[in-house]
């Protein structure tokens, strides 16, 4: 079982980074009045920020790290570890992670490497951060966390289009005293199905069949360079699995949810995460949504939540339950405690 | 056929039953008056019906009565009675 706890590692401030441009949900041509108020409802999504094209991942997580180092006074040339944690890369290759390592002036004896993860993502890269820094004893670490999800949502598709939106986050981790970090990490591939680009990879290349949208059994439009997204199997997926393992892992590490001070999902959909958080028991005052105004941003969900949401409250000394799900499928679980995380306002560019 | 006294009564906690279950989804869909929802409605001919009236059956089902109907099991149902009879079975 991939859970497993770390002492010794602080996080030290978070930045997020979204494209100024705004899209309400409210304006969704596709769907009469009252199916928007319906989706608006039940997803929880009203607005989310879209980036223009051939902005990336990249863009936004650089200028949140810019960010983070001026709040932070960080030195960067002490960053000796960088991940960055996306489904959206600049390229094939090289990696993300190495010319986000050029572009930030970071040492080049960094090291620095992407993780292909979505949903899951934050947790997962918290866990591979902190587990790296204990081992080799490297004092600070870059966790780059983002996605540009919306150039591949077709505007035909209702079960994508009005849910995401796009964000870079960066994530400063410090190596310190105390902190006790526990993390409960979980994979399924047979659910690969249920939130794919299917073309574009080695399995399937792109070609010029790739680019014809048609008609789906669902009653969307959209190509195989689009993301599909099965709604009832990821919703189904999200409310068994995710509480059944997030009830398990706290009784395991002995969490008394009385003193976790916050627990932050990944901004998946609200009807999702509500009923997530009735399973696991948790006081809606202590559940941030940042999905109204942000949407889906996949893999950035957690920390712009947090920065969005929390923000100052998160200068204290803190107990904060993590968790990430989705495509994969993939989920995480991370109890972490911190000790005042500067979080500068949420950046758009 | 006459029905002994507990026939009757399990008849009418059954039919309570979907009472129950019908005026909760009936709470669930706001454009849905009450009383407009019957046994045998087939629930897709419900007004504008998508694939957020899908989750929302889906997610009143589990919170209340705890079970988890697939994509497969809605697309075997028809009528409202063929959800309360799947409920009831996974139970």
């Amino acid at each position: 079982m991939a859970r497993f706890s770390i002492s010794g590692v602080t996080i030290s401030g978070i930045a997020a980074c979204v494209p100024k441009q705004v899209v309400s949900n409210y304006d969704y041509d596709l769907l009469n009045e009252k199916e928007r108020r319906l989706l608006v409802k039940t997803i929880g999504v009203e607005t989310r920020h879209v980036a223009p094209k051939y902005t990336t991942t990249l863009d936004y997580a650089c200028a949140a790290a810019e960010k983070l180092f001026e709040e932070t006074n960080c030195d960067r040339s002490e960053i000796k570890l960088e991940i960055f944690v996306t489904q959206s890369r600049d390229f094939y290759l090289p990696s993300t992670a190495v010319i986000a390592q050029d572009k930030l002036g970071l040492p080049q004896d960094c090291m620095a490497f992407d993780i292909g993860l979505g949903c899951s993502g934050y947790t997962y890269g918290l866990s591979v951060a902190a587990s790296i820094m204990k081992s080799t004893g490297i004092k600070k670490a870059l966790l780059l966390v983002g996605d540009v999800s919306t150039v591949t949502c077709a505007y035909n598709d209702t079960s994508t289009y009005p849910l995401f939106g796009d964000a870079g986050t960066a994530t400063l981790l410090e190596l310190s005293k105390g902190n006790q970090w526990s993390f409960d990490l979980h994979s399924d591939g047979s659910g690969e199905e249920a939130i794919k680009i299917p073309h574009g990879g080695m399995r399937h290349l792109l070609t010029e069949e790739s680019l014809i949208e048609r008609k789906r059994e669902d009653g969307n439009t959209r190509s195989d360079l689009h993301l599909q997204l099965d709604g009832l199997s990821v919703f189904n997926f999200s409310i068994t699995k995710v509480p059944k393992s997030l009830n398990s892992f706290l009784d395991e590490v002995n969490a008394d949810r009385e003193l976790i001070d916050f627990f932050v999902m990944h901004q998946a959909n609200k009807l999702m995460n509500e009923t997530i958080r009735k399973k696991v028991k948790f006081d809606p005052v202590k559940v941030p949504y940042s999905l109204s105004q942000y949407g889906n941003t996949s893999s950035a969900s957690i920390p712009l939540t947090m920065v969005s949401e929390l923000g100052s409250q998160l200068g204290v000394p803190r107990k904060l339950l993590l968790s990430g799900f989705g495509v994969g499928l993939s989920w995480g679980h991370a109890l972490i405690e911190t000790n005042g995380v500067i979080c500068p306002k949420v950046l758009e560019i | 056929m006459e029905l002994d006294i507990r026939g009757q009564e399990l008849l009418l906690s059954i039919k309570m039953t979907i009472e129950d279950f019908i005026s909760k989804l009936e709470a669930e869909f706001e454009d849905v008056e009450p009383g407009t929802l019957k046994a045998e409605t087939s629930f897709r001919d419900i007004e504008d019906w998508s694939s957020m009236h899908a989750l929302i059956v889906i997610a009143l089902i589990d919170t209340e009565y705890d079970v988890i109907l697939s994509g497969t099991d809605l697309q075997a149902a028809n009528t409202i009675n063929d959800l309360f009879e799947l409920v009831r079975t996974k139970q």
